[in-house]
């Protein structure tokens, strides 16, 4: 793979053309410096709640008290500032309402980002003297190949889907496990998605032959595909990249990297803004010329 | 420390591609791509690949403690689980591709896998994105919202602009994608009218591709400056 070469600019060409020839490492650098200065400074910025991350955080908070939720974690360590932030959050508020959490992954890595988003909520101070337990309070029972297939075949015996967790325990000695056959013993699941198998796949295999609840949180790129299941009331909530989990960690009222990050990203986009206006300027500018 | 260290060096390797080619970007290159591919292989073999066998239809010889406690649970190991022994055998077929003599074998349980999940992901289809989409689309040009039993104007009038604009964009897609008429007078007009939807449509995505490729180097920035160099807070 290689970058296509950046044309070179004449001599005897006024400012907006040497504009429209800007070689691309220079807003590369643009870029990088837009989104590295914000980090070292605290920017404070009003973030508006959407009606879909308004609904994925009114759902969770309707849930009874102890309810037992199955979390997805399909996606891995590149989606995670996306990601990350909002699986925290929401492993925290499910705490606060005492719920029970299975996790289970469809992507090779998403056991891992699991581990490292509980252990961020079971570090905070609200839930440091709960003692929760593994196995009692939560588990997680890894990952599983197979793709939309696992999804299907959870609907008629979880506990053979997985037969044993992520630490090889026995599906079925866990006490969490005790009693669950399928999703119908789930109160609530949540998915989070940075592509294939993902949402959608859910949304096909679970919540539409199931009848089962659901609330996703997705990366900024696949959100716009899965928007249309919220308006038809497929899913109940979700949150789209960064912006989302800045959302949902303001209304759940635990401010972490999604709402620091913010800053950066606004910061980068209004530098695309600009490259796009410049762009277009010289364009035109140059067109006229001709 | 190290691992720190080394995965710091590998991200300004890989990001080095932003510049140009080179060979450092190549040899990161290569080395995240067979990580990967062993990490893959390894996930797969023993977190579903040895667990579907052995737990289920005790391969080693005696059952382990899944299937202990799945019969204990149960009070069998049901039959089915057997089945499992073909998807092994299937699986086995398709390596026989590898065997140039032999490799037609492999088509069989290609063919199987292609089938069945054509036949999975049909209704699914079917009834995920366009039943039930459909279905949602039908929707009343005039939505009266009532609040404490009283006619609300403005919330009315914001919900059927919403619903009106739901309908027009779905319509004049739709005629936009009619290909079996010439796009001309009225019908052109609406399938002009389809083709600003989808530019509305394209732009709201590509915003959103933007932020997620900014929240992706945000990440490895964040890394960069305080896992590894702890420059920041």
């Amino acid at each position: 793979m290689s970058l296509p070469e950046t044309p070179t600019p004449r001599t005897g060409q006024d400012f907006w053309e040497r504009l429209a020839q800007l070689d691309r490492r220079i807003i590369f650098a643009f870029i990088f410096l837009a989104l590295a200065i914000p980090l070292f400074f605290t920017i404070r910025q009003p973030i508006a709640v959407s009606p879909e991350g308004r609904a994925y955080f009114e759902a969770i908070e309707n849930l009874p008290a102890g309810s037992k939720v199955l979390l997805s974690f399909d996606f891995d360590p590149p989606s995670s500032p996306e990601l990350q932030p909002m699986a925290e959050a929401t492993f925290k508020q499910l705490l606060t309402k005492n719920c029970k959490l299975v996790v289970i992954a469809l992507w090779p890595q998403g056991p891992q980002q699991a581990e490292k988003a509980l252990a961020v909520a079971l570090r905070d101070p609200q839930f440091k003297d709960l003692k929760l337990e593994y196995g009692e309070n939560y588990a997680n029972l890894g990952f599983m190949a197979g793709d939309e297939v696992v999804i299907q075949k959870m609907n008629s015996d979880l506990p053979s889907t997985f037969p044993s967790d992520y630490k090889g325990n026995a599906t079925l000695s866990l006490p969490i496990m005790q009693g669950v056959k399928n999703y119908k013993n789930f109160d609530f699941i949540i998915n989070f998605s940075s592509g294939f198998p993902g949402t959608r796949e859910w949304v096909q295999f679970c919540v539409d032959r199931s009848g089962s609840k659901m609330i996703a949180g997705n990366t900024a790129v696949q959100a716009p595909e899965n928007y249309p299941y919220v308006r038809s009331g497929q899913l109940k909530g979700l949150l789209a990249g960064m912006k989302g989990a800045a959302e949902y960690e303001t209304v759940v009222g635990k401010p972490g990297k999604g709402v620091s990050f913010m800053g950066a990203q606004s910061v980068s986009h209004l530098v695309v803004i600009l490259f796009v206006i410049l762009g277009n300027i010289a364009y035109f500018a140059s067109r006229r010329k001709k | 420390m190290v691992s720190l260290t080394i995965a710091g060096f590998l991200t300004l390797g890989i990001m080095s591609f932003v510049y140009k080619d080179n060979p450092v970007y190549k040899l990161c290159e290569s080395i995240f791509i067979g990580v990967s591919a062993g990490y893959y292989f390894v996930s797969i073999f023993y977190q579903s690949l040895l667990p579907q066998l052995t737990d289920k239809i005790g391969i080693t010889g005696e059952l382990s403690d899944s299937a202990l406690a799945y019969y204990r649970e149960t009070g069998s190991l049901a039959s089915p689980q057997w089945f499992n022994l073909i998807a092994a055998v299937l699986g086995v077929m398709m390596l026989l591709r590898l065997v140039p003599k032999i490799g037609w074998i492999a088509r069989w349980p290609l063919a199987f896998v292609i089938g069945s999940t054509a036949g999975l992901r049909l209704i699914g289809e079917l009834q995920t994105n366009i039943m039930a989409q459909i279905q949602k689309s039908i929707l009343p040009l005039w939505d009266p919202q009532y609040i404490d039993g009283s006619l609300n104007m403005a919330a009315s009038v914001g919900h059927s602009l919403t619903n009106i604009v739901m309908v027009a964009g779905i319509l004049t897609g739709v005629v936009y994608f009619f290909f079996s008429k010439e796009h001309k007078g009225v019908f052109g007009g609406t399938a002009k009218v389809g083709i600003w939807f989808l530019m509305v449509t394209f732009g709201a995505a590509f915003g959103l591709t933007v932020m997620s490729r900014m929240s992706l180097l945000i990440g490895r920035l964040d890394f960069l400056l305080r896992d590894w160099l702890h420059l920041l807070g």
